[in-house]
This record gives structure tokens, sequence and C-alpha cells, in this order.
């Protein structure tokens, strides 16, 4: 339990370990798919090839620009290069560093699927079929066919079951030559892609370190930032919405007290604080008023000092109603620096 | 139970992380109902159609609706778009933020449900394997017009006795299936094109009117929430109060009625019993709880 909560608390405190996370599911998620995926090559001559370099190519792009979509990263780095310049200064070295961070997370899962596709082998039978050297592998006995003859015959190659160029060149032949390439295409690969990572991590240290320390501050920074504006304004929010609702209620009980004819009982102290704690509401008619007009007549968004015995009447057209999109300035205070 | 409990909590957090959840629970559910649907072609040839079209089309309406009925803030979006203006104006940029946030979400679950019957392939297979042209395939050229129908409909039924075997079908069916994997990799690509596009240019089109309306939409749903608390707070209190006078009235009625026994000073131990201390009384008291509640007024 307490190693679950401690690694939860680890990705979620850090952007970059949560983006790590996602990193991982999605290459997990890419392997999964393409095991679930039912490969079905459609076995005629022209659709071979374009059915097998989509497969091959099409996902991978899907899921690179997924892991854009899905890091929230994206609208920061495009706000941050978008924004004014206002009073504080833009640094391209910033930008540049949350765009790589952001593309070298993305080409994870691609790179899987491209990898076990071309581990796996089908893709390019399927895709390549119609090119194997029937000349070296095949029965040299056969008599020669056209050549779409022998193009529809091989591309026949990855469906067993409706195959029909057995004396021409054998079936496991062909698939045991295009699987040799495939898989040896496949391990080239992933040998090129670990090299490649390999050398950006240990030859970037060696260029510009300094540089490199200050625009990854600086991109955490603007990161947290974001999110600490969020919390406040959000706290804010609560704070305005509880202090509206609370001068709603008093605004009513106030009328409710102009508009009776006769004096209060006067009621002992004790009494008085529950009273308080009722917001004024003593009975069914009140009560139903009071929800009538929070849905017909909602209070404006503008708050009053508590100590004015202010004259709001909530029955009638007292102020003006207020523009929705300014709050009291002197209920937050906002520290920035530059 | 612990980790549950943390997992319910990081998303009861945030208004937005509920929604987030309940959109991904949505889309795993979607395809789980797909992958347990037990899909069968009709193998007729005017029913293959609307069988696979249906199948590929109602649901996804279902799993929409569903989609906005599960969404909270639907309601609060309905709300704020027909109350009275009153005394707040109504913003007109907030309802569109809060009815764009909903949409979105409610459509992740049909379209995933599209795409998976779109990779699967049975669909489509079942809806268009009547509309081929049977020139293309070998066992199909030189049959007569009518039952190159029949035949060409039973081709998604691989049990059937006449298709079993038939190398046609399978090569008819083999093509459909590619067809409906290349529609389906291309809406999916479609779709993430556009996803990344909306993400990555609406920073760049009125950042600032965004960020307006998103306050203050948010801002609306916590007074929602907090105005439902304080009601929930008041009639607690209420109740409270409303039961305490019942139970001094009932107390005062049994004085009236009773003779004077033990004497005042083990009040302060009965204090709690509310004067109401042997079993006919406690009956009185529940019988004209029910029959005679007391009215809704505690001034």
């Amino acid at each position: 339990m307490d190693k679950f909560r401690m690694i939860f608390q680890f990705f979620q405190s850090n952007q970059e370990s949560f983006m790590n996370g996602i990193c991982g599911i999605m290459a997990l998620a890419s392997t999964q798919m393409y095991s679930a995926f039912d490969f079905n090559c459609p076995c005629l001559p022209h659709y071979n090839l374009a059915y097998g370099l989509g497969i091959l190519l099409v996902p991978p792009f899907i899921l690179f620009l997924l892991g854009f979509v899905l890091n929230n990263n994206i609208s920061m780095l495009a706000e941050e290069w978008r924004r004014p310049q206002g009073q504080r200064g833009k640094d391209p070295a910033v930008l540049r560093y949350m765009f790589c961070s952001m593309a070298q997370r993305a080409m994870i899962a691609p790179a899987v699927w491209v990898s076990v596709t071309l581990l796996d082998g089908k893709c390019i039978t399927c895709a390549f079929c119609t090119s194997v050297p029937v000349e070296t592998l095949g029965n040299a006995s056969h008599p020669r066919l056209s050549q779409g003859e022998t193009e529809r015959v091989l591309a026949q190659i990855p469906c067993k079951e409706i195959y029909s160029g057995q004396q021409l060149i054998a079936n496991e032949v062909a698939v045991r030559y295009l699987r040799c390439i495939s898989q040896a295409l496949g391990w080239c690969f992933v040998l090129l892609m670990t090299t490649l990572a390999f050398l950006v991590r240990s030859l970037r240290p060696c260029f510009s370190q300094a540089a490199f320390l200050k625009s990854r501050y600086w991109s955490h920074y603007i990161d947290i930032e974001r999110k600490l504006f969020d919390e406040t304004c959000a706290e804010h929010a609560r704070s305005f919405a509880k202090v509206c609702i609370q001068q709603f209620f008093e605004g009513m009980s106030t009328d409710l007290v102009a508009a009776r004819c006769h004096q209060p009982r006067k009621a002992p102290a004790d009494a008085e604080e529950a009273a308080e704690k009722l917001l004024g509401i003593t009975d069914q008619g009140t009560m139903n008023m009071a929800l009538k007009s929070w849905h017909r007549c909602k209070p404006p968004l503008h708050l009053h000092p508590p100590a004015l015995p202010t004259g709001n009447s909530w029955a009638g057209e007292g102020q003006p109603p207020m523009h929705p999109s300014a709050p009291r300035k002197e209920t937050a205070v906002y520290y920035s620096w530059v | 139970m612990d980790r549950f409990r943390m997992i319910f909590q990081y998303f009861q957090s945030n208004s937005e992380s509920v929604m987030n959840g309940i959109c991904g629970l949505l889309a795993l559910a979607s395809v789980k109902m797909y992958t347990s649907f037990d899909f069968s072609c009709p193998c007729l040839p005017q029913y293959n159609m609307a069988y696979g079209l249906g199948i590929m089309f109602v649901p996804p309406i279902i799993l929409f609706l569903c989609g906005l009925i599960l969404n909270r803030q639907s309601l609060v979006m309905l709300e704020e778009w027909r109350r009275p203006p009153g005394r707040r104006r109504k913003d007109l940029a907030v309802i569109r933020y809060m009815c764009s946030s909903i949409l979105q979400r409610a459509m992740v679950a049909p379209v995933v449900w599209i795409i998976v019957t779109l990779l699967d392939g049975k669909c489509l297979t079942c809806a268009f394997s009547g509309s081929m042209d049977p020139q293309k395939f070998v066992g199909f050229a030189n049959v007569s017009t009518v039952q190159v129908q029949q035949l060409l409909a039973k081709v998604p039924c691989k049990d059937d006795e006449l298709m079993r075997n038939n190398t046609s079908r399978k090569a008819v069916s083999r093509y459909l299936r590619c067809w409906s994997q290349a529609l389906g990799w291309s809406t999916l690509l479609i779709l993430i094109i556009a996803a990344f596009l909306a993400r990555w240019l609406r920073p760049c089109l009125n950042q600032a009117t965004l960020l307006q309306a998103r306050h203050w939409s948010s801002y609306i749903d916590i007074e929602q929430k907090i105005f439902e608390e304080t009601c929930c707070e008041h009639s607690r209190l209420f109740a409270h109060k409303c039961i305490l006078h019942f139970f001094e009235s009932m107390q005062q009625e049994i004085k009236l009625h009773s003779l004077p026994r033990e004497g005042e000073g083990a009040e302060g131990g009965e204090d709690l019993l509310q004067g109401i201390t042997n079993q006919d009384q406690v009956n009185k008291l529940l019988k004209t709880w029910y029959y005679e509640k007391p009215p809704l007024d505690v001034s």
C-alpha cells in the first residue's frame, strides 16, 4: 500500500516523471495493440504493398501524435510561444528544450511498434512477397508464366490456404526468406535506435551544459508557475463563492426583517446564535422563496464589504447587474517576479 | 482498500479529473462491450446491410447519450443557459466553453466503438459483401445474377455448407476486411491529427478569453456545490430545531395531563429524555409524529 502510494506520489510530483509514466504505458499499449490486431493480408497484387507498408507506418505516426496530444506541456509550449512579450522576455532556448523533450518521449511508442512489427515479420512478408527472387529460390524446371500471372501467384504467398504456386516456389521457402530479412531489419532498427539514444545521452553534457541546465530549470519553472496559478484561481473562486452565497442569504433575511409589519420577539442569546446559523430562514415558505430566488435571480458577482448594512433588495432593481468577469481586486494578491 | 481510496480521492479532488475518469471508463466499457457482443450476420441479401450498419452506428449513439447523462457538468450548463439573467448577466463564452468540453468528452466512447468495429472488420464484411463485383472473383464470375447475390450474402458466414471451403469466399472476405481495416486506421489518423491541431493551435487564438471562460465555468461549478452544501447544513439544523420544538411541545402536553410525580431535582439527568420517561409516553410521541407532523416553522 505504502509502496504504491510512494510510486504514485513520485510520478505525480513532477510533470516530467508523470510524462515518463505515460510514455511507458503507451509503449506497453502499442505492443498490446499489435498483438490484438488481426493482421489480414489481402493477397492481391497491388494491395499487398499498400496494406503492409500502411500497417508498418501509419500506426507509428498515430502513436507519435498521440504522444504529443496526451502531453499537457504542448499547450504550455504553444502558450509560451505565442504570448505577448509584456514585462517578461522570451527565451527560445527554453522553447527548444521543451519541444525536444516532448518529441523524444513521443518517439518511444512508435519505435516499439516498428520494432515489434519487423521482428514479427508479417508486414514485410505481405508487402514484399511479389518481389521474391523466383529464379534463385524457385523451381527452375517449372514453365515460365507471364509477369502478371507470376505476380498474382506470388501475391498469395502470405495466405497459405489459397496459395496455388507450390510448383513455382515452395511457400515455406518464400516465407522463411522474407521473415529472415524482416527480422534482420528489425534487429538493425533496434540497434540503431539504441545507439542513437546512447549517443544523445552521453554526448549532450559535452556541449553547452550550462545553457542546458538553465533551459531545464526555466522550463520546470514555467510548468510549476502555471499549476500554482490554476490552484490559486481555484482557491479564490471557492472563497468568492462562499462569501457570495453568505451575502445572498444575509440579503434575503434583511429583506424579510424589513418586510415584517411587527417587531420580532426578543430571543435569548443562545437562540440568536442558532438563528444566525440558520441564516435567518426559519420556515418552509421562506426557504422556498430562497430557492426560487437562487434560480430566478442569482446575485451579482460583486461582493460588498460585510460591515455595511446594505439595502440590497432581492426583488427589486436596486443594483445594476455587473459583468461577470470583474472580480474585486483587493480580495486576492498575486505576487509576480520576473 | 487504501489504494482504492487514494485513487478515488485523486479523481474526486478535481471535477475535471472526475469527468476524465468517467470518459476513460466509458471507452474501456465500449471495448469490452464489443468483444463480448456475439456478432451474428444474418447472411440474407436484404438484411445484411441493415444489420451491419446498425451494429456499427446504433451503439455509438447510445454511448454518446450515456456520456452526456453521466456528466454532471451538462446539468450545470443547462441550468446556466436557461436561468433568467436576474442580477447576473450571462456570458455566452462560458456556456460555449462548457458545451464544447462536454461534447468532446462524450464523443470519446462512440469513436472508440466505431474504430474497434472497423479494425475488426466483421461489420463491414457483413454489410457490403452483397455489393461486391462478382467478376473480380473467380468462383463467382460465371453464376447467374440472382444466385450470385445469394452466394455473396453468405460470404460472412464461414460455417455455411456451401461456403465452408470456398476459396472465393475467403478472397472476398479478405478483400473486405482489408478495406475495413484501412478505413479504420485512416479514421484514427484523421482524428488524431485533428486533436493534435486543436491542442497546438488553441493557445494561439484567444488565449485570454479562453482563460476567462475556463475560470468562470469552474467558478459556476464550485458555487453550485457550495450552495448545495450550505442548503444541506441548513436543513440539518432546521430539522434539529424542528424536532426539538416537537419534543418540547410533547413534554408540555404530558406535563399538563399527568400529575406532578417525582421532584424537580431529578430534572438535570432527565433533560436528555425530554420528559418522556415511560412506554405510554413514547408510544404517544411516535403516534403523534406519524399522524401530526409539526409544521415547518421554527421561528
